[in-house]
């Protein structure tokens, strides 16, 4: 039951996120809001795993941290430099 | 001792399922985007860490205690870098956060970038200006 609690919380606060995402006037907002849906995603696929009593799934939630992780470093830098490959040699911008 | 457990993973999971639903509000109503990133703080470390606490108090001592010790050192860790990312790459990219004007001066403002104004040409034009 408590488990219960946690994933309609959860999908809640995903689909708050995923509104800002939709809405937002910025770029900045839109991965903003991507990376706190990916974390809300661990968090899911976790008590997803508890609920129906296979905790296996903390595997998928722990890879899928680190995915988001990466993608969200790699977008913002991408956004920044228009490119992933620069080295932060243009002055006053810095790397990320 | 089963039913302490169950008492302490519901207050953690219920605490942590209201300050996700807070976090997703405060994504929603707050009026700027580096305001918004504290709503996105919130559900990072308090919304994750007590909600997976209280999954921690179910799994007892064995090999999934370890792995949610895993991830939640993970997202400690990665969570405040991505913001920071996001923070300086939405500041060098221009976005002013909304400030009172209060004679501060942010460093978005300060005129760093322009190109420097050729001096012997403006001398001239303030010569020919004046006759």
């Amino acid at each position: 039951m408590m488990f219960v609690v946690a994933i309609v919380a959860v999908l809640v606060s995903m689909a708050l996120a995923l509104a800002r995402a939709l809405k937002g006037p910025s770029v900045y907002d839109r991965i903003l809001s991507v990376n706190t849906f990916g974390t809300l995603t661990v968090i899911l696929i976790s008590v997803h795993g508890f609920f129906t009593g296979r905790p296996e799934f903390l595997d998928l939630a722990l890879v899928y941290a680190l995915i988001n992780f990466i993608g969200t470093i790699a977008v913002t830098k991408f956004v920044t430099f228009s490119g992933m490959g620069y080295p932060a040699k243009r002055e006053g911008r810095g790397d990320i | 001792m089963e039913q302490i457990l169950d008492l302490l993973s519901w207050v953690a999971i219920v605490s942590g399922g209201v300050l996700c639903l807070i976090g997703g509000y405060g994504l929603i109503k707050l009026p700027d985007m580096y305001t918004r990133m504290h709503g996105a703080g919130l559900i990072d470390t308090l919304g994750i860490g007590l909600i997976l606490v209280g999954l921690m108090f179910q799994a007892g001592f064995t090999l999934v205690l370890a792995k949610l010790i895993m991830i939640l050192i993970f997202i400690f860790f990665t969570s405040p870098t991505a913001t920071h990312a996001l923070a300086r790459a939405a500041l060098n990219g221009g976005l002013k956060p909304q400030v009172e004007d209060d004679g501060v001066v942010l460093p978005i403002d300060r005129p760093q970038s322009k190109p420097m104004k050729p001096i012997v040409s403006s001398e001239k034009e303030a010569e020919s200006s004046k006759t």
